[in-house]
Formats: structure tokens, C-alpha cells, sequence
């Protein structure tokens, strides 16, 4: 067949199965390296929402990268098509392989249709930071907003992410929301495919 | 082999990162042209078909006189399109 006689040669890399890889890193070396990361983006920019684009912009290049490598080792070479499943792939399978775990909870905006809502009591990213008063909204969660959007991007689902402080009582700190808003085509091919 | 086989990389945008073409074959001139424009014509194809299924390898979508389009399409939307003669699917 074509190409037999390369395949030969490369035998040992290509026909390696692809591995886990070392499935843990070390909580506070990313602590350290993301604190590095928001205050070098601090020095950079003038004000909140240009650092919030910076770092989601970070964490864009994250997701597009983990949706193609999760795909071919998690998911047995399937691709998702359809809304709840990119959507459920995001919420599990993302979450569990960059936080360890699923994330708490998938929700439906009810206001508008193109509205979805992942949900986390304590983000890993945000764990060791504090927004001073005077910065008012910003929320280092624009990083996993930004892995988000990349996620979804990739898959051709365009999609504008952004993320929220939305305080609960009973709580000491307040939940932290990935709100996703599908962009029209995205709406208009979930009804088309039926 | 007489055979021979066009293979390009084709990013989300329809931008071609890689162009390769595998196997022996005695004329090229007008013949480097015709990959080109089969395989731009297989895009539309593939990109109607790929939100119809969930799996990546697209078998023969597409037919120009004797040659087939085979398509591989990865979960970023990037897609390996692979040209061949008829006789060697």
C-alpha cells in the first residue's frame, strides 16, 4: 500500500499508543505559575477589561488544545455535533481532567434561550487569589472562561464565555459562574440538525 | 504502483497547512491543478456532512470522474482530506 515502507520506519512513535501522560501537577506550582501570570498581565494594561481579554485569551490556546487531546484519549475518537453534547463534554470530561473533578453543575439560562450556566463552588484558579475592593467585578476566572470559549470555538460552536461572582448565602465565598451565550448560528443549526 | 494519491491538511478556516502527494505518476502539469480544485470542491461537502454523524472517518464522500475524496475529520474541525484512484479504495 502507499506509504508501507515509512510506516516501518516510524513504527516506534506512531504505532506507540497515545499515553496518559502524568496525570497530576502540583497545586501550588500552578498557584505560582497563574499569580505570575495575572500579575504580569496587571503590568501590561490599564484597566479590568483588558486584563479580563488577556487572560481568557490564555486560556483560549488551552482549549483548543485540550478539545483535540481529550477527544482522541478519552472519548474514543467521537466528535460531538449537537449542543448538550459539547456542552456535557465541557461540564465532565474537561473539568475532570484539568480540575480532577466534574464540575458542580450544568444549567439552562431561562431568560434567553442561547444561555448556559456551568457552575463551581470554589474554582481552582481562583483558590489562593483576592480581588482587592477597587477592581470591583473582575474575577481571575476569565482564565477558565477563556479555556471554555476555546473549547467550544474548536468544535465550531462560536460562543461568547464570561465568568461571575454570584454570591450564596450559606456560603463563605461566593460560587463562581461560567456563563456561556451560543452565538446565533449555533441555535439555528441545533434546530436545523432537529 | 501507477496509482497515485493527493493528501492535504486543511485547517478550521479552510486554510491548507500541508499539501503532499504520494505514489508515481508520469504527467503533472495539468494534473496539479485538478487536485486543487477536487478537493476545494470536496470542502463544502464535507463540512454538511460532518454535523450529520459523530464519527471522524468519512469514507468516500465525494467523486470526480475515477477519483475519490476520503476525508478524516478531527474534534477541532480540522480536516485530512485524502484523494485516490478509484481502484485502490
Amino acid at each position: 500500500m502507499i506509504g508501507a515502507g515509512k510506516i516501518k520506519q516510524y513504527s516506534n512513535i506512531l504505532e506507540k499508543p497515545l499515553s496518559k501522560g502524568k496525570q497530576e501537577v502540583s497545586l501550588s506550582a500552578f498557584a505560582f505559575l497563574f499569580s505570575e501570570l495575572v500579575q504580569y498581565n496587571q503590568t501590561q494594561v490599564d484597566n479590568i477589561s483588558e486584563l479580563e481579554r488577556r487572560l481568557e485569551d490564555a486560556g483560549y490556546a488551552v482549549g483548543a488544545r485540550v478539545l483535540e487531546l481529550l477527544c482522541h484519549r478519552d472519548k474514543g475518537n467521537r466528535r460531538e455535533t449537537r449542543l448538550l453534547g459539547i456542552l456535557s463534554f465541557v461540564h465532565s470530561t474537561v473539568w475532570k481532567v484539568l480540575f480532577g473533578k466534574v464540575a458542580d453543575s450544568l444549567e439552562k439560562g431561562t431568560e434567553h434561550e442561547d444561555e448556559y450556566m456551568i457552575s463551581e463552588k470554589d474554582l481552582l484558579v481562583n483558590k489562593f487569589i483576592s480581588v482587592p475592593k477597587d477592581m470591583g467585578t473582575f474575577n481571575c476566572g476569565a482564565f477558565v472562561a477563556g479555556i471554555v470559549r476555546g473549547v467550544l470555538d474548536g468544535a465550531e460552536f462560536p460562543a461568547v464565555v464570561t465568568a461571575h461572582f454570584v454570591p450564596m448565602e450559606g456560603l463563605q465565598r461566593a460560587r463562581t459562574t461560567i456563563l456561556i451565550k451560543f452565538a446565533e448560528e449555533v441555535l439555528r443549526r441545533e434546530a436545523r440538525l432537529g | 504502483m501507477t496509482s497515485t494519491a493527493c493528501f492535504i491538511i486543511v485547517s478550521r478556516n479552510d486554510i491548507p497547512i500541508y499539501e503532499a502527494e504520494v505514489g508515481s505518476a508520469a504527467k503533472r502539469e495539468d494534473a496539479a491543478q485538478l487536485h486543487q480544485f477536487i478537493l476545494h470542491a470536496a470542502l463544502d461537502i464535507v463540512q454538511d456532512l460532518a454535523w450529520t454523524t459523530s464519527a471522524m472517518f468519512l469514507k468516500a464522500i465525494d467523486r470526480f470522474n475515477d477519483l475519490v475524496v476520503s476525508v478524516y475529520v478531527t474534534a477541532g474541525h480540522i480536516l485530512y482530506i485524502y484523494r485516490t484512484d478509484l481502484h485502490m479504495s
